[in-house]
């Protein structure tokens, strides 16, 4: 092997790599917040909507994860304009992360509610809590204990797959090494450097929330 | 631009059986990389184990499509120029090995210690402890989630348009190039995963139950 890593040019391009680093970011975080807030309102709706509604976001929710990431996101940045609605990259990438993310956030809230026993909704009821308060004292605090560990791992693939969105060029980290790829030819360098943001952020949040979890309750849940 | 017809389904179905081969031998590749990590990382040797464990990390914890990337500049890189279907099957495969392993992982630890040390003190070596008492064990934990992993492995095989390997989506692309009607292209391209991927969930999750309500028994 007789090849010479330069990793100079990476180094003048920081600039664009920070850029994209926070884009990727930005994008991830907003979708996270919002596809948990479809997410509640998705698991109330399949697990005690109306039957049609029931039905409804199960076929969202199969949909969505039964085809790729990358063909949503063709459907979403292609087909939208063709029905009037114009979108510029960044914004076609966050509708498909939200539209992605939401199915996986609904089938990791319902889980956490369906772990509920009926039994103790009725022990609430029956020791005379009204819904409102058996829902924020007994279900939820339980809830939350399942919820909460599978959406730090969400976000952190949510965070990676949003790289995908560089194929419709959305100014994120891995577009920002396309780009410094196609200015300086130095592929291999553009990406190892991106492979080591993305590595770090995620190795940075895994440990954030692992925290996050131990202070909240206590003794880590195995997931 | 022209119009969309009948021949361009054809196309699509066609473009579809590359994804399909993609998959397996996707698959296959990553299951001899998935099962070499999942026995390292059960290993007794330390440097296995944390070898194993570095890998999963680094699969893990970075995007497929950049993995993609790295094999086919890689290769370029030490002069070995690898193409698009290498680099693909070739990134693939350890991205599988990774996700694979470690839940194999899981399952060859689901198998109870004890069993290990009677074959031990019964004076089988290691391949027959593994082949004839860890194995025909780990299986049945192991199914269930190797089988949803397969949908994300034939979704991930999407990426490889982008590289600009002529599979599924990337054949999508081009027709929507030429005849620029995307909701209907890239919704029957959506289609052609879907009835590949679900049967498969569907058969993980009757998997999972039938598992789950053996262990209850």
């Amino acid at each position: 092997m007789n090849y010479i890593f330069h990793f100079g040019d990476m180094w003048n391009a920081r600039g664009e790599f920070v850029e994209g680093a926070l884009m990727t970011l930005r994008l991830s975080g907003l979708a996270m917040v919002a596809s948990l807030v479809i997410a509640i309102l998705g698991a109330l709706a399949r697990t005690s909507g109306p039957k049609p509604l029931r039905m409804l976001v199960a076929a969202y929710v199969e949909i969505i994860r039964n085809t790729p990431f990358l063909v949503q996101i063709f459907i979403i940045f292609f087909g939208l304009p063709t029905v009037g609605l114009r979108l510029d990259a960044n914004e076609g990438a966050l509708i498909a992360l939200i539209l992605n993310g939401s199915a996986y956030t609904i089938e990791i809230v319902r889980a956490g509610i369906e772990n509920i026993s009926q039994g103790q909704i009725e022990g609430a009821l029956a020791l005379g809590l009204h819904r409102l308060q058996t829902f924020r004292l007994v279900v939820l605090p339980q809830a939350l204990r399942i919820i909460v560990p599978p959406l730090g791992s969400q976000f952190i693939l949510l965070m990676l797959n949003s790289s995908v969105c560089s194929a419709i060029s959305a100014d994120e980290l891995t577009s920002a090494a396309l780009d410094v790829q196609g200015r300086t030819f130095r592929a291999f360098e553009a990406f190892i450097v991106a492979a080591a943001i993305y590595f770090a952020l995620s190795l940075l949040f895994s440990t954030a929330f692992a925290t996050i979890e131990r202070l909240a309750f206590g003794k880590r849940i195995s997931r | 631009m022209r119009s969309f017809n009948a021949g361009d389904v054809v196309y699509l179905l066609l473009a579809a059986r590359w994804t399909v081969l993609l998959s397996l031998i996707a698959f296959a590749g990553g299951g001899l990389v998935g099962l070499i990590i999942a026995l390292m990382r059960v290993a007794q040797a330390r440097a296995a184990r944390w070898f194993a464990i570095g890998f999963i990390r680094v699969f893990q914890g970075t995007p497929l499509l950049l993995q993609l990337f790295l094999v086919f500049f890689g290769g370029d890189l030490i002069g070995v120029p690898l193409g698009a279907w290498l680099s693909v099957i070739l990134g693939l495969s350890l991205n599988a090995g990774a996700f694979l392993g470690e839940i194999w992982r899981g399952s060859i630890q689901a198998v109870p210690n004890g069993q290990i040390e009677a074959a031990r003190a019964l004076g089988l070596h290691y391949g027959q402890r593994m082949l004839r008492v860890v194995a025909p064990q780990a299986l049945r934990t192991a199914i269930p989630p190797t089988v949803g992993f397969l949908v994300n492995l034939i979704k991930s095989t999407s990426l490889a348009a982008i590289i600009g390997f002529v599979e599924l989506t990337r054949a999508g692309q081009q027709l929507n190039n030429a005849t620029f009607r995307p909701f209907l292209i890239f919704g029957l391209v959506a289609s052609v995963y879907f009835v590949m991927c679900w049967p498969l969930t569907i058969a993980a999750s009757r998997l999972e139950r039938r598992l789950a309500l053996a262990y209850k028994r």
